[in-house]
């Protein structure tokens, strides 16, 4: 036996952190990406890195605090021991990165400066201008390639992950793998796997996600038997640019920094914003949430764009959707100072100035909150028990998931900022848990036997593809006719009889890819043969994603469906209004008690998914109504909590804490 | 709330008035099939559309698979991942100029040559296929600097030093390298190391013989201006010496002709000649010390 390794797919700040944790563990690790790893899309993060801070612990923050908004903000989807952990970890990652030399921005005394993100009335947020991600990504990168040097890690670059090794008890013993160089396919034996491999924005076409975001290795994983948890919870970003290749991000830090939403009263005007009147413009986000104003969360944020031009017919402009962010109110040495980047790359690419012209924005798929089911231990406390051998484990042992494509942290929506931290949290801490399981598989059968089983599987698919020379369907052409019905059907606004109909389709679709041609049949650097298998990958996943929307008949976090929603208080007169208000937190309670469930979606034999439904942790903070801006909400709140008050009396402790914070 | 079904549909500039009468884009792209083989040209040509950059376009090529005469080809391949600029990814000299493709916008390089986009690989790394290149050397060359920050490990230490909001401000722009390798296509110092394994060689012994010919050859101005950060940090600054001995050593400092041609090329806007005098100075403050100390 060689010595133990730990194979980690995926080099983004998950797979970074994981890595660099497990290299000073002593441990040596293959590290596999698809691209350079300074490359992945953790670079494409701007705004920061959430955590509680000195500054905001003086105003009354705390880590329960940070928990209880990322919770509230998830819609309570989120097993809470992992948040818990997360919230607590917090302020050390931060403490961390800034050791490692990120450039935070830095306040005149030289303290670490924060901003203000959505979903929180507190500035948790720490940030390097606008490219954070970027930033925290090449800090961890330096920390790995100084452990490359000493021998600790290995990097395969341009290496695309196949499958996963399974031995005879369905543990998993390495992975096969391909160089997209000289595309050879070979076997990685490890005592562990771990995908860092990041979400799947691509099966929607065009998101703010980089092209490696395919989400292959997880689908590839699910198709070997790992659950798939939440599918449908998909973050449609409220705010990026336009483009025919990409839909650009523009960080909620934008906002955070006082960026404002508007559109003209008037529909269409065609005045030059900057000479539109305050009083002719409607600043909807700030009138309809005056608490958070322009960072409600970002499922909100967004569906009220979505409604101000599908609905009211505000549109800025007429054939194109969008709305304004505008920042010309803040002195321009701040926007430098701040948020440089991200207007770099609105002046780059829309060719104008936003420091004097509002931008133009609309709502784009943004991130996934679902991802590989995940398991964690509870500690006494509340929270996770560090190295235990089940943390962030899939429900293949010895097949681990972090980052993004796990479906940990975020529940129904996810908080702006938090995205960095659950990257970075669940890297490090996996570390551990991973050399704890190093032991598990060992002894026994000698795996070579199940290696040269998958990789004769693989170079078989791959031989297969690459012969089919004569089909009718573009890959590419395959790929757009996707992600154009996903975007349309499975993002903002949700309907039972689209996703019926979409579910068909995909399922035709994926038939189609059967018929898919590849123009390459070389075998050096073949991207056509690649892409056209990550596509076909997109498929199961695809489909997970309509059915887990189309079973799911009510709204919760990013997933909305009108014919489920419950609105507001109707009546004025007080008494009318108080019965209303019960009837409401009824049906909150029956809601809660049938869909307050993770969703499972497990592979069947044919490829279709079969959806079954979890329990869900939330034994720390009891689930209560999302009320940002519902309209009656202080009528309901107090129907609520008096209904809590009631309860306390017999609950245990933890509710009662939760209940004090609330 | 929302009643009707619309989608998220960005479709890109078509809403903006009257559209100007476009001809279909031409290009030109030098295609290679394998490391080490033999480079040729073809033309493609693919319909306009408003707002587009150089990617849309290799998009367009590789789902088209044809030549502008009709012939089919294999697409070509090129490197690409975040297209916003900040992966580094996809370097190209477009119409003769090194950039991100990401970023060129086609009506921006019509008006520089109307009648066709000229497309090709960087000329100083070694062509993988077409436009991908193998830039491993730019990496090598941040190990050779020890381009970070050398922490005693990562558990909790509580926060890192204060540092000035200047010394922020005079850090960010150098941190925001993206590793493209614009500065070093562009810098006359900076030439191609391309090498084959031998027959009988190793793939152990053929990578050592890489690395080999990366270490005696330029550095790099990004990995000066990298050394430059580090040495700024009050922890980086704690090896600065192993930093400045790597950059006085053979292929560092004292090979930059100060063409100035890579701050120029720079799509960040990065301050490398300022990192570079800066280097030179502080290279030269070491020698002397080191004389003195020995």
């Amino acid at each position: 036996m060689s010595q133990p390794k730990i194979l980690v797919v995926g080099g983004g700040l998950a797979g970074l952190a994981a890595t660099m944790r497990l290299a000073e563990l002593g441990v040596h690790v293959d590290l596999l990406s698809l691209v350079p790893v300074k490359r992945s899309h953790s670079v494409c993060a701007q705004g920061g890195i959430n955590s509680v801070n000195t500054l905001t612990r003086q105003q009354g923050d705390t880590e329960w605090k940070h928990f209880d908004d990322t919770v509230y903000g998830g819609d309570f989807l989120q097993h809470q021991p992992p948040v818990k952990e997360m919230a607590d970890w917090g302020p050390r990652i931060v403490d961390l990165m800034d050791r490692l030399g990120v450039p935070f921005n830095r306040t005149p005394e030289g303290f670490r400066d924060q901003r203000r993100f959505g979903g929180t009335l507190f500035k948790r947020t720490s940030f390097a201008g606008a490219t954070t991600g970027q930033q925290l990504l090449y800090a961890l990168d330096e920390q790995v390639r100084r452990r490359e040097v000493e021998g600790m890690v290995a990097k395969y670059e341009f290496w695309d992950f196949l499958a996963p090794v399974l031995d005879d008890d369905g543990r998993c013993r390495g992975a096969v793998c391909q160089d997209l160089v000289t595309m050879e396919i070979r076997a990685f034996p490890a005592d562990a796997v771990v995908l860092a491999t990041g979400g799947n924005g691509l099966i929607y076409g065009r998101s703010t996600m980089s092209m490696v975001c395919n989400g292959s290795a997880v689908s590839r994983a699910y198709q070997a038997g790992a659950w798939y948890g939440n599918g449908e919870f998909i973050q449609v970003h409220p705010t990026a640019i336009p483009g025919a290749d990409k839909l650009r991000l523009m960080s909620e830090s934008a906002r955070g920094e006082g960026g404002r939403v508007w559109v003209p009263r008037k529909p269409q005007d065609s005045r030059d914003p900057r000479e539109i009147p305050e009083a002719e413009r409607c600043y909807f986000l700030e009138e309809r949430y005056p608490k958070y104003g322009n960072l409600v969360p970002r499922d909100i944020a967004t569906r009220e764009i979505f409604d101000i031009c599908t609905n009211e017919g505000l549109s800025v402009e007429k054939d194109r959707l969008c709305v304004y962010l505008d920042l010309t109110h803040i002195p321009r040495e701040t926007l430098d100072r701040k948020l440089g980047g991200i207007l770099e790359i609105y002046e780059k690419f829309q060719g104008v100035d936003p420091r004097t012209v509002p931008m133009k924005i609309f709502p784009a798929v943004h991130y996934s909150m679902g991802g590989l089911w995940v398991d964690y231990e509870r500690s006494s406390t509340g929270g996770m028990v560090e190295g235990s051998p089940r943390n962030q484990q899939t429900s293949i042992p010895g097949l681990y998931a972090i980052g993004e494509c796990d479906y940990q942290y975020h529940g129904a929506n996810r908080l702006g900022a938090n995205s960095l931290l659950s990257c970075i949290f669940s890297g490090l801490f996996v570390a551990p848990s991973l050399v704890a399981a190093r032991g598990a598989g060992a002894g026994g059968v000698d795996p070579a036997r199940f290696f040269e089983a998958e990789v004769r599987r693989q170079d078989e698919r791959h031989r297969q593809l690459l012969g089919r020379t004569a089909g009718n369907e573009n890959p590419y052409d395959l790929h757009q006719q996707l992600g154009n019905l996903m975007t349309r059907v499975a993002t903002v606004v949700r309907r039972n009889e689209q996703l019926v109909e979409a579910y068909d389709e995909v399922c035709s679709m994926a038939e189609r890819w059967h018929r898919c041609a590849v123009s390459d049949t070389g075998n050096w650097t073949n991207q056509n043969v690649v892409f056209t298998k990550a596509l076909g990958d997109m498929f199961p996943v695809a489909k997970l994603i309509l059915k887990g929307a189309l079973m799911r008949d009510e709204c919760r976090g990013a997933h909305f469906k009108p014919q489920f929603a419950m609105p507001g208080i109707a009546a004025t007169d007080p008494i009318a209004k108080r019965e209303e208000a019960e009837q409401w937190c009824d049906r909150f309670e029956e809601n809660t008690a049938k869909w307050l469930k993770s969703t499972i979606a497990v592979c069947g034999a044919d490829g279709e998914p079969e959806i079954s439904y979890q329990d869900v942790d939330t034994s720390l903070i009891p689930p209560r109504p999302r009320l940002y801006g519902l309209v009656g909400g202080e009528v309901i709140e107090e129907v609520w909590k008096e209904r809590q008050a009631g309860r306390l009396d017999v609950n245990d402790q933890s509710s009662s804490l939760a209940a004090a914070v609330g | 709330m929302i009643k009707a079904a619309e989608h998220l549909d960005h479709e890109s500039g078509n809403g903006h008035g009257q559209a100007p009468e476009v001809h279909p884009v031409r290009v030109r792209i030098l295609r290679q099939d394998v490391a080490g083989g033999e480079s040729y040209w073809e033309r493609y040509e693919v319909p306009h559309e408003p707002n587009m950059n150089v990617i849309s376009v290799l998009q367009k090529i590789a789902a088209l698979a044809r030549t502008r005469d009709g012939r089919r080809v294999a697409p070509v391949a090129w490197d690409c991942s975040c297209l916003e600029e900040v992966c580094g990814s996809c370097t190209m000299l477009i119409n003769g100029r090194t950039r991100m493709a990401c970023s060129a916008l086609v009506d921006k390089l019509l008006a520089e040559d109307p009648v066709e986009i000229e497309i090709r690989p960087m000329s100083k790394f070694p062509v993988v296929r077409d436009l991908v290149v193998d830039r491993r050397r730019l990496f090598r060359s941040l190990e050779r600097v020890k381009a970070w920050v050398p922490v005693d490990d990562s558990y909790d230490h509580g926060p890192g030093p204060r540092i000035s909001p200047e010394q922020q401000q005079d850090a960010y722009p150098l941190a925001e390298c993206i590793s493209c390798g614009c500065c070093l296509e562009a810098c006359p110092q900076f030439t191609k190391i391309e090498l084959s394994r031998g027959d009988a060689e190793s793939e152990a012994d053929f990578e050592a013989r890489r690395r080999q010919a990366f270490d005696a050859n330029f550095v790099g101005p990004h990995a000066i201006s990298q050394a430059m950060l580090f040495n700024a940090h009050p922890t980086g600054g704690m090896i600065a010496d192993e930093r400045l001995e790597a950059l006085t050593s053979k292929g560092g400092i004292q090979m930059c002709g100060n063409a100035q041609n890579c701050v120029a090329v720079c799509p960040k806007r990065i301050p490398l000649t300022r990192s570079i005098a800066r280097a030179g100075r502080a290279a030269t403050v070491w020698a002397i010390k080191k004389l003195f100390d020995r």
